[in-house]
């Protein structure tokens, strides 16, 4: 099914410890792992299963204690500050927790204004980059002229969620790490900013990966789902193969125990 | 920022606090506007005058006496003279003689002057008593009669051709001299030390020398702190265990032996105030750093620091905008107590003898160590120390109600 | 009809702030809950449901305050009764209550036993050690809990035993009624299913007669509950069998919540997810009309004049909107379609 298709993202053997001796724990052990281009990836694990680890390294937020992580087909080579600023034009991420996302002495337009900057945009006109900042607020369906002076705590919690994607729609990253983009958010706005997300994937034609614990989620998104248990990769494939038709027994666990509406929920299985 | 001040001084504590330590600044700054003596001039020949107004007898000779008739003041006189023991020596001797106890009041200075004129007789013997007794009675009854009598005292001068004594003129026990008119008055409030200079000018002097050490040794204690703190925990690894490997090791040796031993080789003539703020901050940055550090930890791992790199940030530019405002509050509070501890720590190294040299300025540890090697404590003498104590504690007090303030509004779950 | 283990009528109560504000977290709630039945309640965060929880305790205590309305459990009316009188007679024993974050109420120092005496011990006070562990363990067999996690510390447990084990303390009295708000929420998806197997369990074995649960996640609620009731800001917006609630929402809110359910199954793919734009209102000062008016697509300007009763829908249904049902859930029919 991907053929034809390169991967933007890959990685051997890629394993982050922590700690020394007695006290070392593997977060991630040794995944491989091939991200295509256009698709819509999920890594689904509970809580503890490495998922944030792994997100942070695709980030270069952290490094791979082993392993090698390819961007593009290319070994990633983050060694500088500078080679780090031009990896994060290509991959951009999405936080869990709208409320501890921002600095909160940092006003919103600062919080755009920093990606206008990152894209080269940083000696252009004041009015050009209003008007940047305006339409990637009205994108996510909000109106800068009420934001702007603002600091992000004022907003709700959906709204802050949805600054966050204005900001992925200025920077137009390669990859976007959406690490439980809606865990914090109520059900009635998770739905908009899934689907201003999907939106802004065919707009700027970028590769979204999932990070998330929801099964009902990362079903509903993506085309292909990794499942992650305790730091390892145990099922992947196509949404409707993992989800669907699961072969091993953690994940044919894992779907048995998230509860149903359309079917029977089986409650003797545990 | 505003918004924050504002808040700050909703509270009640912080605003006592405040004002509390901006009347001690105000007293400091303007008091030697005012009097401009020097603190250290010696004023007075003899140690330890109690607090009071002091004035010149010479020129009170000299100045306009006026005469004013009042009844009761031959009573405060002799009042003022007849201590107890004179009183109880006057009672035993009149109960000897006969007169019933309950007629006798001891406190009342007219009724028992009256009792004992009437009745002292040197002649008359009363059993059991000894001779000594006796003349210490007649000496009381000649002291007695010299207060008694009316007349004035005479101010004599000496002729500088016959060398004899020549009346000059008669101070009557009316005369009144107006103490505005006499051209030299002293107010001592808080007395003399016991070198003789004005406590009060040098406690001023005191505080406001203290104070300095104080601020110079808590933001060279907070600036080291701050700059470990920030370094240690956001570069983490091997920088990280060097800086926390000599953090533990000040920890391990107790900061105030540190300081000890650093004054004591220094040597008593190289220290002078600043010096000794230096080595207290030097000696006092541990806990800074490790509790910075520990915040930093906390705060580099938050997703607003991700997100900052993400935006192509650099560490300082991380370190500045993204890490120290939010540890802002917290390094505010941790100055107050370390210029607080910085003025503590002065104190007692001075009350050890090892503060700053003695020849220039005065600090309150240092007025504190005087007074203990005088033994103004044993003396009774309690101005040359109690109010450096109150200063001492007053300073404590309001910056530590101004840090519990602060505390109160950064952590809102300490309210109510 | 069975009858009825919990009425409460026209129940209102209030939160004072710091500031002297009035918020009426619980505005004329109506409820009644029959024996052997079970009912949820849904909302997002904020929306009261937590606070009518505490309310149906009817344990007050500051900032909460209890302003009007019944609550009948038992034949009893205890909305006006001294809150210490209620913690002594009613509660544990008419009424169990599990708050959100239960299992980290557990004092680390004690063993399990030493809680289940203490609570013994406060209603039957010459109960022996003996007779109480074996009550304990008869309790536990029956709940499919192991006997050994008596004698052990809270911090030996996992957190989903540790969960079950705290239901299971708090039904040790044998209450009417049991009130769960959001049991499983910081679990993961196995210990979940536990409790929900022991929560249907308690049912089923007649420990209690009927159970009130309250969470966010509606595929748990139409699992665990006969009834489902949701709340906005504060009202009931709508009352309604599991089944048809998930399946046939009529309210606007009602849909938009049920519109957005996430279940890892064929069926959800080929449906659209639905969507409320907006936050709820202030309830400091509520709307006087309806309150989803500014959130609702189907506004209408008689829906921002008066308040808007709750309708009876026929089937034991109810739901607080002047519309029609039937237009309202073929416009849902149509908002779902295909993908």
């Amino acid at each position: 099914m991907n053929a034809g298709k390169k991967p933007c993202l890959s990685g051997r053997g890629v394993t982050k410890e922590f700690g020394f001796g007695r006290n070392k724990t593997v977060a991630v052990d040794g995944v491989d792992f091939d991200f295509y281009e256009g698709e819509i990836i999920s890594i689904v694990g509970e809580s503890g299963s490495g998922k944030t680890t792994l997100a942070k390294m695709l980030l270069g937020l952290i490094n791979a204690t082993e392993g090698d992580i390819f961007f593009q087909g290319k070994k990633r080579n983050i060694g500088s500050h500078r080679k780090k600023k031009e990896y994060w034009k290509s991959i951009q991420a999405i936080f869990q927790d709208p409320f501890s996302s921002y600095n909160t002495f940092n006003k919103i337009d600062s919080v755009l204004l920093d990606c206008i900057r990152m894209r080269g945009g940083g000696r252009l006109p004041r009015e050009k980059k209003i008007e940047l900042m305006t339409e990637a607020c009205s994108f996510v369906n909000l109106k800068f002229e009420e934001l702007t002076n603002k600091y992000p705590f004022e907003l709700s919690g959906g709204q802050q969620q949805r600054l966050m994607i204005a900001r992925i729609f200025l920077l137009k990253p390669q990859i976007l790490l959406a690490d439980e983009p809606t865990s914090m958010i109520d059900a009635c706005s998770r739905t908009t900013i899934l689907d201003t997300l999907m939106q802004l994937r065919d707009e700027i034609g970028m590769t979204p990966i999932f990070i998330t614990h929801d099964i009902g989620l990362a079903y509903y998104v993506s085309d292909t789902v990794y499942i992650m248990e305790r730091g390892k990769f145990v099922e992947s494939g196509t949404a409707d193969q993992v989800i669907l038709n699961p072969k091993k027994p953690y994940t044919q666990r894992l779907i048995n125990d998230v509860p149903k509406i359309y079917e029977e929920w089986d409650l003797s299985t545990v | 920022m505003k918004h924050t001040i504002r808040q700050v001084f909703r509270s009640g504590k912080f605003v006592v606090g405040f004002s509390i330590f901006m009347g001690i600044l105000l007293i400091v700054t303007f008091y030697p506007l005012i009097i401009r003596d020097a603190p250290l001039k010696i004023i007075g020949q003899g140690t330890f005058f109690a607090p009071g107004i002091y004035v010149n007898v010479y020129d009170s000779m000299g100045s306009p006496h006026y005469t004013i008739l009042l009844d009761d003041a031959a009573a405060k006189r002799i009042a003022d003279k007849l201590d107890d023991d004179d009183r109880q020596a006057i009672k035993e001797w009149l109960v000897a003689a006969g007169i019933s106890e309950d007629a006798i009041e001891i406190e009342n200075t007219e009724s028992l002057l009256d009792l004992w004129v009437n009745n002292f007789d040197p002649t008359t013997r009363i059993p059991g008593m000894t001779n000594a007794d006796r003349n210490y009675y007649i000496r009381l009854n000649t002291a007695l009669d010299g207060l008694l009598s009316t007349e004035g005292a005479i101010v004599a001068s000496v002729n500088p051709e016959t060398g004899a004594l020549e009346e000059k003129g008669v101070i009557r026990q009316t005369d009144y001299v107006n103490v505005n008119q006499v051209p030299n008055v002293r107010v001592l409030p808080l007395g003399t030390d016991n070198f003789g200079r004005d406590v009060l000018t040098e406690l001023v002097q005191a505080t406001a020398v203290s104070l300095r050490i104080g601020i110079v040794a808590g933001l060279i204690a907070t600036f080291i702190g701050l700059v470990l703190g920030l370094v240690s925990g956001y570069i983490g690894g091997l920088v990280d265990d060097v800086i926390m490997f000599i953090t533990n090791l000040f920890i391990v040796i107790p900061s105030f032996v540190l300081l000890i031993l650093i004054s004591f080789s220094i040597g008593q003539e190289q220290r002078g105030a600043f010096t000794i703020a230096v080595v207290i901050g030097f000696t006092s940055w541990v806990w800074t750093a490790r509790a910075v550090r520990s915040q930093v930890i906390s705060l580099r791992n938050r997703d607003h620091v991700n997100l900052s790199k993400l935006s192509g940030h650099s560490i300082a530019h991380i370190i500045a905008f993204d890490i120290l405002p939010y540890i802002a509050s917290y390094v505010v509070m941790a100055l107050i107590l370390q210029i607080s501890s910085g003025i503590l720590a002065e104190a007692g190294l001075s009350i050890l003898g090892l503060g700053p040299r003695t020849t220039d300025v005065p600090t309150l540890g240092l007025m504190m160590n005087w007074a203990m090697i005088y033994q103004a404590h044993i003396l009774g003498k309690w101005w040359a120390y109690f109010p450096v104590i109150i200063v001492i504690a007053l300073i404590a007090f309001s910056m530590n109600l101004m840090n519990t303030g602060l505390d109160q509004v950064f952590n809102p779950a300490l309210r109510d | 009809m069975g009858n009825a283990v919990l009425e409460v009528n026209e129940l209102t109560t209030k939160y004072i702030t710091r500031f002297g504000e009035n918020i009426y977290a619980v505005d004329h709630v109506s409820l009644k809950v029959e024996e052997g039945k079970s009912l949820g309640i849904a909302g997002e965060s904020g929306c009261g449901k937590s606070t009518l929880a505490l309310s149906l305790m009817g344990y007050y205590f500051p900032p909460l305050y209890y302003t009007s309305g019944q609550i009948i459990i038992d034949g009893q009316n205890i909305s006006g009764m001294d809150p210490d009188e209620v913690r002594k007679a009613i509660l544990g024993k008419e009424i169990a209550y599990i708050p959100q974050s239960a299992m980290n109420a557990l004092n680390p120092t004690q063993r399990i036993i030493n809680f289940i005496e203490d609570v013994i011990e406060a209603h039957k006070p010459y109960a022996t050690k003996k007779e109480i562990y074996d009550q304990a363990k008869s309790l536990f067999e029956v709940l499919g809990l192991p006997a050994e996690v008596l004698n052990k510390y809270p911090v030996e447990l996992s957190g989903g035993m540790k969960q079950r084990t705290v239901i299971a303390i708090s039904v040790i009295l044998s209450p009417q009624i049991l009130i769960a708000d959001e049991p499983s929420s910081a679990l993961d998806v196995t210990s979940q299913k536990m409790v929900i197997k022991m929560l249907r369990n308690l049912m089923d074995s007649g420990l209690i007669k009927s159970m009130i649960f309250i969470t966010h996640e509606l595929p748990l609620l139409y699992n665990v509950t006969d009834d489902i009731m949701v709340m906005y800001a504060g009202q009931i917006v709508e009352k309604a069998g599991a089944h048809e609630m998930v399946f046939t929402p009529i309210h606007p809110y009602s849909q938009g919540l049920m519109g957005s359910i996430m279940v890892p199954e064929s069926g959800l793919r080929d449906k659209k997810l639905t969507a409320i734009p907006g936050v709820p209102p202030n309830l400091k000062n509520p709307p006087s009309g309806c309150r989803f008016a500014e959130r609702c697509k189907y506004v209408m300007p008689e829906c921002r004049v008066t308040s808007i009763p709750l309708r009876d829908a026929g089937g034991g249904r109810a739901y607080r909107c002047i519309l029609p049902k039937e237009f309202l859930m073929e416009a849902y029919e149509r908002e779902r379609g295909e993908r």
